[in-house]
């Protein structure tokens, strides 16, 4: 492929990608919001649209006309790339995460993510790590007791689940040899006596898989970890001094963090893309594209539904957990990984 | 030629970011100068072939280590630097001297090091052949690092310890 057609080809995957990313992303808030209603047993949006469909747009066109209030004595230049570094960390790392086998269009084999580098596990762990500079600095800029507060103890807690959430990704890597998402689920292809699927999770990881669900969230502040902005405890926490687009900003932000963690959580431990394909071959193209939706959409309720159910920790006993329980479990089972395929190859 | 634009355009960067870190008053815009230092140099890894070291550098580096400095500076409520008397001679001889003595260095490393230029892409990137390195012909660097990183974390742990209570009297 030469280096022109090879731009163009990337700047159209990049354009839909963001443009299906940010659609979904206002589409989750809807899917939150309808969801926990019914399991609070009241309906969530219905006024805006049919079952409230425009409700995001709605919700978009007021932030866009709200007040921009910048609160005095704030540190200026960190006030106002807080929430875009948290944005621009969240949205980049859906670009090395594939939705589908390489398609082939005139001639042209064009593989279904934006990058595919040969580390595109690390990519996300990187982004990951970066993505606490967004909540640290909102906190701090912010000139307030509750935003430093909320701020510190969100950065504390990210950093400390980040380690778990590492060392449960190893394990898969002992498994499929490779950081390149592709081949990772590449490697999960084919069955076990003609009908499991042989996904890692069927291959042993289901520890490692509820090791990093937990820690993811608590990577991306939700219930049973949102203590950093939930509102009876810090106000708002780091977003608290926050309005309008900044703070709808930071919403996006965490919402584009859920999806790229199911997105990843399909890609590591179910398989991917994989389901039973049949038909012409358009159909053919296509079906890996919709399995892979189905499954994320599958984690993205399990997400919601957690959020209905649970209460939230207290900031000792979730520290506690991540440090005196998660390491040494996401150790135990790379340990138990290791020493498993060690023993079998 | 496009790798050549890249390289200088980060090592500008890098170079610009140091500069800033040092400049700067207030500790917390030192600490993100830091950060984009620390980012450049991972595109400059990243140039060079080393895929595995750059992505490590900013997962560790960018992304933990310089967090928790950041951390750290936000707890502390460090406050800008406060301006002292400083002397003019220091400015006028240190910054002349500290350029002198960096061509200096710069000059004797060049001209006595073997290879002259490094292609892009020289290095070794996959993860396999680095881990092959280090559990292989860098094994014993390797484990002495993790000892001292232990003791490290043995001092920390000490130094972050609540004192010992007197004993008190029944």
């Amino acid at each position: 492929m030469s280096i022109t057609t090879f731009i163009i080809v990337s700047l159209i995957k990049i354009v839909i990608a963001l443009f299906v990313l940010l659609t979904a992303v206002a589409y989750t808030v809807w899917l939150e919001r309808k969801v926990v209603g019914h399991m609070q047993n009241r309906w969530g949006p219905t006024r805006v649209g049919p079952f409230g469909l425009l409700q995001p747009m709605a919700d978009g066109v007021k932030f866009l006309f709200k007040e921009d209030l910048t609160p005095p004595h704030v540190h200026k230049l960190l006030y106002t790339i807080a929430p875009m570094l948290a944005v621009i960390f969240a949205l980049t790392s859906i670009s090395v995460i594939p939705i589908g086998n390489p398609v082939t269009i005139h001639g042209l084999v064009i593989p279904l993510q934006i990058t595919d580098v040969n580390i595109g596990l690390l990519v996300i762990l990187g982004i990951t790590s970066l993505g606490v500079y967004g909540v640290a600095l909102a906190g701090w800029s912010s000139n307030s007791k509750y935003s430093l507060l909320g701020g510190l103890r969100a950065s504390a807690q990210m950093v400390s689940y980040e380690i778990a959430l590492g060392l449960s990704l190893v394990s898969i890597l002992i498994l499929s040899g490779s950081f390149s998402l592709q081949d990772i689920v590449n490697a999960q292809s084919g069955h076990f006596w003609g009908f499991i699927p042989r996904w890692n999770i069927f291959q042993g990881q289901i520890v490692a898989f509820f090791i990093y669900l937990t820690a993811a969230y608590a990577e991306t502040n939700r219930i049973p970890f949102d203590l950093p902005e939930a509102e009876t405890e810090l106000v708002a926490g780091y977003h608290t001094e926050y309005s309008a687009m900044k703070f709808a900003m930071f919403f996006m932000a965490e919402y584009a963090n859920m999806i790229t963690v199911a997105c990843v959580a399909t890609l590591l431990f179910f398989g991917g893309w994989s389901g039973p394909v049949f038909g012409p071959a358009v159909l053919r193209a296509l079906l890996p594209v919709f399995w892979f939706l189905a499954k994320v959409f599958v984690f993205l309720f399990v997400y919601i539904w957690v959020r209905g159910t649970l209460p939230r920790f207290r900031y000792d006993q979730l520290m506690a957990f991540g440090w005196k329980f998660l390491l040494p479990l996401a150790i135990a089972n790379l340990v138990v990984t290791a020493l498993v395929v060690a023993l079998k190859g | 030629m496009l790798h050549l634009i890249v390289f200088l355009i980060f090592g500008a960067v890098c170079v610009a970011g140091a500069v800033n870190l040092v400049v700067q008053t207030h500790p917390i815009n030192s600490a993100l100068s830091l950060v984009v230092v620390m980012g450049s140099l991972a595109v400059e890894y990243l140039l060079l072939g080393a895929e595995f070291v750059a992505a490590v550098q900013v997962i560790v580096y960018a992304g933990a280590i310089m967090v928790l400095f950041v951390f750290v500076i936000m707890l502390l409520n460090a406050g800008e630097e406060e301006h002292t008397k400083g002397s003019h001679v220091a400015w006028l001889l240190g910054v002349p001297g500290l350029l002198i003595g960096g061509v200096l260095i710069a000059w004797v490393l060049i001209s006595r090091s073997a290879t002259r230029t490094v292609e892009i892409g020289a290095l070794p990137g996959p993860p396999k052949i680095i881990g092959w390195l280090l559990f292989h012909d860098f094994l014993l660097p390797f484990e002495v690092t993790s000892i001292l990183v232990l003791i490290a974390i043995m001092g920390a742990v000490v130094l972050a310890a609540k004192p010992v209570s007197a004993k008190k009297e029944i």
